[in-house]
């Protein structure tokens, strides 16, 4: 994969990371990601018991519109965040796949709870075993199920990451790391970028 | 793996051949007999003289709803043929949710049968795992003290309340009535409190085991029930006025759906959905478990098998339960929590520390699990959706050899071509929420 | 036949084989519930007579696999088989339970099919076919209802893997037996 460290080709080609830093710029991209921080909406993505506690974080007790986000949008088309809460079995899986290829960029994952993260105690042909074998996945919710306050701790560690900008990099781009491997020939610099 | 913008929509992968629903010129007589004719009792002939005068194939359209949807209450699919915007055809295709527990059943012990029987129906786990431990004690043949009897009937009811609390909140979700959903999550809220304080858990509580329950009663427990029975009825009356008074409800549900006591019984449709047309079965008052013949409560019926009626009878049956769960606050024996069998239950923690009978106990209960004799039964219970009932066969070692669970959504599925057939598709929402599937137990 | 149990003598109260019969099928009273060992050949004629007798409901139709517990109690005059259909029917006015239990052999593992007469166990039969790979004659659609519709292999057969993946986890066994 691409060993840049710099998406070139300036905004218009390469989005925020084209963009040439000057002080009102940099403004800009933390307005932006202030904004897409606090208006995350989520696909309605609920598959079993997690559904159930993450619709009870919607609910007024533990309140997720305080965060702008309790419009779970049912089209992935219009939605950021897919909180696949619950286990995928293998049917479900390919379906999984296919809502998350509809969702526009940028867009994140939550994986709820444990079935969703490693297969939870559903360890048998039936489940696949963690549901970043088919998505990348953000922020891993342990639980079974995870309490709303949980899912609430991760919706902030989210938020987190979205103001500091890690979740604009998409695998294969980022700092290419150079090393230099020992060879018969001498030192031979060998880089390694994240893929 | 390919970038987003590249990667084609693979609808090859998500297609399900057989199992979805096939035009009509393609399908064989008997699969048309069983769209139309199993509950209506035509023969094959006519079945097949009903589609000659049905609607030409170019005038309908099959569409697809689900598997992720707003409305369909997890993961279930459906395929429709429409004619415009009514319903000729419905086909549910389930199994989203499959996880093998009925394998992985074989696999655990009896001690740890209850962790994953609770994940199946998991808007009232309390109710499988209470009709696996009943089962387990058959074979094992033992009687559970009193005390925890009753402690299982007030959890139990408990969570009937929550479960049809967690219906009213979606089925008004799904109506569009978004207040509904709001005050339902809240006295939810309220029942999971007292939940959580006796179980420790909010859902899923592997709480009712084989012998009995888990731990027993905290102190102070009769203000946590004490608190829901006054907050609870008043609020049922909120509803009431908001929802049943409310001429776009019942516009909206009333002559929806409609289903007849006599199919219901072909279907094997058991629970809210058969009483809401007339028939009065419940097992609680019927075929008496636990301790059901020593309370008073009265079996809700509704009279026209609508989705009104579905609706109503729920409602209803949050009121019977709540008259339950107080006779079961002022009937509450003393006694054990768990019967004193030292080979089927773990010995009281204080005593591991003095006696090595009791360690060695302990340590054979948690990694080998207790041998349940050769043999096989049967025991149902009502839940909230209808007859859940658990068959274990066992051959003499410490886990079970086979475990079915005999599912009420599975089986209540089946009421969906049936009730959808002639039906809008903004009615077909209505309906897949009035009979309340929970995925989790359809496919298990 | 209580002598063959090798199992303790409290294994008999629960299985008694008795040798009464009911609707001419062999009884058992098997934890206090009553089952009918029933011939294949003679199901469907069974199931119409129950239903004419107030047994309108069938409320659970499975498969079983005995293939690890072959030698399983069973009374005299019944022929084991690998395969068994237990099937749970109920009668409301008698307030009456009744289960059936008909052996299937490997070789020709089908079943006359019940949705004739009880509608409801269209989904039933496709759970157990789906599972076991047992066939129903006359369903009209005997598809995979929980597997995808290209799987292959039949998940609940004790011959088919679990399908667990090894996690490392301090030399933790794969299986806990």
């Amino acid at each position: 994969m691409s060993s840049e460290t710099r998406a070139t080709g300036g905004f218009l080609e390469s989005g925020l990371e084209g963009l040439q830093h000057n002080f009102f710029t940099g403004t800009l991209e933390e307005l932006v990601k202030w904004a897409r921080a606090h208006s995350v909406m989520p696909a309605t993505f609920g598959l079993a018991c997690c559904a159930i506690e993450m619709m009870a974080a919607g609910g007024p007790h533990y309140d997720m519109a305080r965060y702008g986000m309790e419009v779970f949008r049912a089209s992935p088309r219009q939605a950021d965040l897919m909180i696949v809460a619950g286990r995928v079995s293998q049917k479900m899986a390919p379906v999984l796949r296919q809502i998350y290829d509809q969702m526009m960029e940028p867009k994140w994952v939550i994986s709820m709870g444990v079935c969703a993260s490693s297969g939870g105690m559903f360890n048998n042909y039936a489940i696949v075993q963690g549901v970043d074998q088919i998505v990348p996945v953000d922020v891993y919710v342990p639980g079974c199920p995870p309490s709303p306050e949980t899912l609430m701790h991760a919706f902030l560690a989210l938020h987190q990451q979205i103001r500091d900008g890690h979740l604009t990099r998409r695998p294969g781009e980022g700092a290419g790391i150079v090393l230099e491997q020992l060879g018969a020939n001498g030192s031979v610099p060998v880089t390694l970028s994240r893929s | 793996m390919t970038t987003t913008h590249d990667a084609p929509i693979n609808v090859a992968q998500t297609a399900e051949g057989s199992q979805e629903l096939s035009s009509r010129d393609v399908i064989a007589a008997g699969e048309r007999l069983r769209e139309l004719g199993a509950v209506l009792r035509i023969s094959e002939s006519d079945a097949l003289e009903a589609e000659l005068k049905a609607v030409p194939e170019d005038e309908t359209m099959i569409i697809n709803m689900g598997p992720q949807h707003p409305s369909t209450h997890g993961v279930l699919r459906l395929m429709l043929e429409l004619q415009g915007e009514t319903v000729i055809r419905c086909k549910p295709i389930i199994g989203y949710l499959h996880t093998g527990m009925e394998r992985t059943g074989e696999d655990l012990t009896y001690l740890q049968g209850p962790t994953n029987v609770t994940r199946m129906d998991y808007a009232a786990p309390l109710f499988t795992e209470l009709a696996f431990s009943l089962t387990v004690e058959k074979l094992l043949d033992i009687e559970v003290p009193e005390r925890a009897i009753w402690i299982r009937m007030l959890m139990t009811e408990m969570n009937r309340i929550s479960s049809h609390l967690l219906f009213m909140a979606t089925n008004g979700m799904d109506l569009g009535a978004v207040s509904m959903m709001l005050y339902g999550w809240r006295e939810r809220e309220e029942a999971l409190r007292f939940l959580q304080e006796v179980t420790g858990l909010r859902m899923n509580h592997n709480y009712i085991r084989p012998g009995g329950v888990a731990a027993d009663l905290p102190d102070g427990w009769r203000d946590g029930v004490l608190r829901l029975l006054d907050i609870l009825p008043d609020r049922l009356a909120q509803y009431d006025t908001l929802l049943n008074q409310q001429p776009i409800w019942r516009e909206r549900l009333q002559g929806v759906g409609s289903i007849t006591a006599g199919e219901c019984l072909a279907l094997g449709v058991t629970g809210p959905i058969l009483r809401s047309t007339g028939y009065d079965w419940d097992l609680r008052r019927d075929m008496p478990y636990m301790a059901f013949d020593q309370v008073d409560f009265d079996v809700v019926v509704g009279s026209y098998g609508d989705c009104f009626d579905r609706y109503a009878v729920r409602l209803a049956e949050i009121h019977e339960s709540l008259k339950i769960v107080r006779q079961c606050l002022e009937k509450m024996p003393k006694g054990d929590y768990r019967i004193q069998d030292k080979k089927v239950t773990p010995p009281p923690r204080a005593r591991i520390n003095e006696s090595m009978e009791a360690l060695i106990h302990h340590f054979k209960i948690f990694t080998e699990g207790f041998k349940v004799p050769e043999g096989e039964a049967y025991v149902a219970i009502e839940s909230p959706r209808g007859e859940l009932g658990c068959y274990i066969a066992s051959d003499g070692s410490s886990k079970p050899y086979r475990m079915h669970v005999r599912a009420p959504s599975f089986v209540n599925l089946q009421t969906l071509p049936h009730l959808m057939h002639g039906s809008l598709v903004a009615d077909a929402v209505a309906i897949i929420s009035s009979v309340d599937p929970i995925l989790g137990e359809v496919d298990r | 036949m209580a002598d063959d149990d090798a199992v303790s003598g409290e294994a008999d109260t629960l299985l008694e084989i008795a040798s009464e019969t009911m609707y001419d099928m062999l009884l058992v009273h098997s934890s206090g519930q009553l089952v009918l060992h029933v011939e294949r050949t003679s199901y469907v004629a069974l199931l119409a007579t129950l239903h004419a007798d107030g047994y309108h409901m069938i409320v659970d139709l499975c498969g079983v696999d005995y293939l690890e517990h072959f030698d399983r109690v069973l009374p005299d005059g019944v022929v084991a088989e690998r395969f068994e259909v237990v099937v749970n029917l109920i009668n409301h006015r008698e307030r009456a339970r009744l289960r059936l239990r008909i052996q299937i052999p490997e070789s020709d593992a089908s079943l006359p099919t019940a949705f004739n007469l009880y509608a409801g166990t269209e989904a039933m039969e496709r759970e157990a076919y789906d599972m076991f790979g047992i066939g129903f004659e006359g369903h009209p659609d005997l598809t995979r209802i929980l597997m995808p519709e290209d799987w292959v292999g039949h998940p609940l057969r004790k011959d088919y893997d679990l399908g667990r993946i090894p996690v490392q986890f301090k030399g933790a066994p794969a299986n806990r037996s």
